[in-house]
């Protein structure tokens, strides 16, 4: 049969294609002008080439920043990970649990990030706030404000409090689609609660697994709303991620052209990450 | 290899059950004998696969008791009953190969290896899938997985019974012949206690020596397939075994003859009914005699389906179904009598047995 070729089809994906310009590729395209100029305002521009992304790549800055960031994400992956798929496996699969736990898992993920931030800034404030009020009644030395590991600890079990519940929604849809036979077939066959674990719900849940991984690397690396309201990046810059550097020096110090040029670097890399991750995960998949 | 035995089994999966029909599965009192290949019979909802899965131990019982060779196995958990279990629909560990799920239940129980690889290339042999060995089970048709499901079923070759929940639903037709075949010459081999659940009547009558036939969560009828055949316990059965089933028509009894309202039947006995049961005649197609003699009978379609035809008539208003031979013939007038040994009658559904042979009769 002969295949007829329509272009005007071509015109009921403009919209998107208009859409996407104007909310995606236009200001793109506006950061990678100012990352290869350098302006002094007034509209006046001048050829810089790739100096902006040398600068950027020698500075210590960038990579110190970059080593917290990897740092965070690691950690809170290999908690929030794990964490998820125990409560998945302990949550209720019928019965009045189910609504009840659904809602307590879903309550952190419905609070905007800004207002997780403060809820952690006051909780952990060694004057006013619970956590500190009492860990310093109990005699624990605890202040974030001053002290680089406290400052940590706080953001990660901050993190860990908001969004563990996504990778326990995600796994946990995983497991309830699991039909009741492999478990009977499983008992039949003798087996242990942990190969249950790993031949049964662990294959079924690996799909929604790397979306959370995914999701969870993605978002703790360019983690910002939450360090910046609770810490400001410090103390020291020892919480300055990227993200917060990158507003430091495009807002703070007004120097846009490194600012631009630490955006892309920023971007390309967590492209990057992302696609070997996804890559090593579907091809491990594929291979079977 | 066990003999097992149901002891006042009762089920009923909502709480506190009150009445009958809150029962999914009402009194089941039977002893399945050691090395009995066993089919279980009856249309979809009627607790055949409660019933099996209160062998396994998959379900507990509401009441009652379960023994393995006269040990109470009631409140033991599936995996320590020794009991294989094949499903309805196949359960593959599909990131594990082909080989590794047939050895899955034999490493579990710590079957040494040697032993694991001789009776797993066995049963890879006799599913047919030896080639598959080293493959991952994920890629497999549906036929092939469920040969694996069966296959994990079998492998083991101490347990107690090996349980089949219409395990042969979705393999296609030549096959199911082939694995049917290949579970009775293994029957025959190593004598497992064989339950098999089905509602194919075809299926449970070439599998099973002895045929359990449950209606409406209660066992109706246990016999060989020709009891099943020439005595139905109750109408149901009459009806579901058989094609077409049994006919069965309200009837009045005199004495030693039954008055069908189209005609009179002689009896070869007197049966004894209480005075207000419903009382109904069955008569197989296969018995039913269609000649210039006898009944009258309205002939409404013929319906020939290759060895045989199948008449369907209008008998004093009420549908019946006769059997005729390939070559038989209609006569212009047609009427019918009945075998007179083939004839049941049923008081409230349930046979009534001629006093002087009622050792064949309803216990």
């Amino acid at each position: 049969m002969e295949k007829t070729w329509n272009n005007k089809a071509w015109f009921m994906v403009l919209p998107v294609l208009v859409l996407v310009a104007f909310s995606a590729v236009i200001p793109l395209m506006t950061v990678v002008n100012y990352s290869v100029q350098d302006t002094f305002g007034n509209n006046e521009f001048f050829w810089a080439g790739t100096d902006w992304f040398i600068q950027v790549l020698h500075s210590s800055r960038f990579w110190d920043a970059l080593q917290r960031n990897l740092l965070f994400s690691v950690i809170i992956l290999s908690i929030e990970i794990p964490l998820g798929i125990l409560i998945a496996l302990n949550m209720p699969k019928k019965g009045f649990g189910v609504p009840v736990c659904l809602i307590l898992m879903s309550l952190p993920l419905l609070i905007p990030w800004n207002v997780v931030g403060t809820i952690w800034q006051v909780f952990g404030r060694v004057d006013i706030g619970l956590l500190g009020y009492t860990l310093a009644a109990l005699g624990i030395p605890y202040n974030y404000v001053n002290n680089v590991f406290d400052a940590w600890i706080t953001l990660i079990v901050m993190d860990v409090w908001h969004w563990t519940s996504l990778v326990v929604l995600l796994c946990y849809a995983g497991l309830v689609s699991i039909p009741d036979a492999y478990y009977q077939a499983a008992k039949i066959d003798g087996a242990s609660r942990w190969s249950v674990f790993r031949y049964i719900q662990l294959p079924k849940m690996k799909r929604v697994l790397l979306i959370a991984f995914l999701l969870r690397f993605m978002d703790s690396f360019m983690i910002y709303t939450e360090p910046f309201v609770i810490t400001g990046g410090g103390p020291g810059n020892s919480t300055t991620f990227l993200s917060i550097d990158l507003v430091k020096t495009a807002i703070g110090q007004f120097d846009l052209g490194p600012a631009a040029a630490l955006s892309l670097i920023y971007f390309l890399i967590i492209l990057l990450l992302s696609w070997i991750f996804y890559t090593v995960m579907t091809t491990s998949d594929a291979q079977n | 290899m066990a003999r097992i035995s149901l002891d006042h089994i009762r089920h009923a999966y909502g709480p506190n059950p009150k009445s009958a029909a809150d029962y999914s599965l009402k009194e089941v009192h039977h002893d399945w004998d050691d090395g009995g290949a066993y089919a279980l019979l009856g249309p979809s909802g009627c607790g055949k696969t409660t019933l099996l899965n209160i062998i396994s131990g998959l379900v507990s019982p509401s009441e009652g008791r379960i023994l393995f060779d006269g040990r109470d196995v009631t409140n033991l958990p599936t995996q320590d009953r020794n009991i294989a279990q094949v499903f309805q629909f196949p359960v593959i560990y599909d990131t594990m190969t082909v080989y590794d799920n047939l050895a899955f239940p034999l490493r579990n129980r710590r079957v040494p290896e040697a032993e694991v690889d001789r009776r797993v290339k066995d049963i890879l042999e006799m599913i047919d899938l030896s080639s598959w060995a080293k493959k991952t089970a994920r890629g497999l048709t549906a036929d092939q997985k469920q040969k694996i499901s069966l296959g994990r079923g079998l492998v083991r070759n101490d347990v107690s019974a090996i349980l089949f929940d219409e395990p042969l639903t979705v393999i296609d037709p030549h096959m199911k012949w082939v694995l049917r075949s290949q579970l009775k010459r293994l029957h025959k081999q190593f004598g497992f206690t064989m339950v098999y659940v089905t509602h194919d009547q075809t299926e449970a009558l070439t599998f099973a020596d002895k045929v359990v036939v449950m209606y409406d969560g209660e066992i109706v009828q246990i016999g060989t397939p020709a009891e099943l055949f020439e005595k139905p316990k109750h109408t149901f059965v009459g009806y579901f075994i058989g094609s077409p089933g049994m006919n069965v028509l309200p009837a009045r009894i005199e004495g030693a003859t039954a008055d069908l309202g189209g005609g009179q039947v002689p009896l070869g006995f007197a049966p004894q009914i209480a005075a207000n049961a419903k009382v109904e005649l069955g008569i197989r197609p296969e018995f039913v005699r269609l000649g210039r003699e006898g009944m009258p009978v309205t002939i409404s379609k013929v319906e020939d389906i290759g060895r045989h035809k199948i008449v369907r008539a209008l008998f004093a208003d009420r549908p019946m179904a006769i059997v005729l031979g390939e070559n038989g013939e209609i006569p212009s007038e047609p009427r019918i009598t009945f075998d007179p040994a083939a004839v049941n009658i049923y008081a409230d559904s349930w046979r009534v047995s001629d006093p002087s042979t009622a050792a064949n009769g309803r216990a």
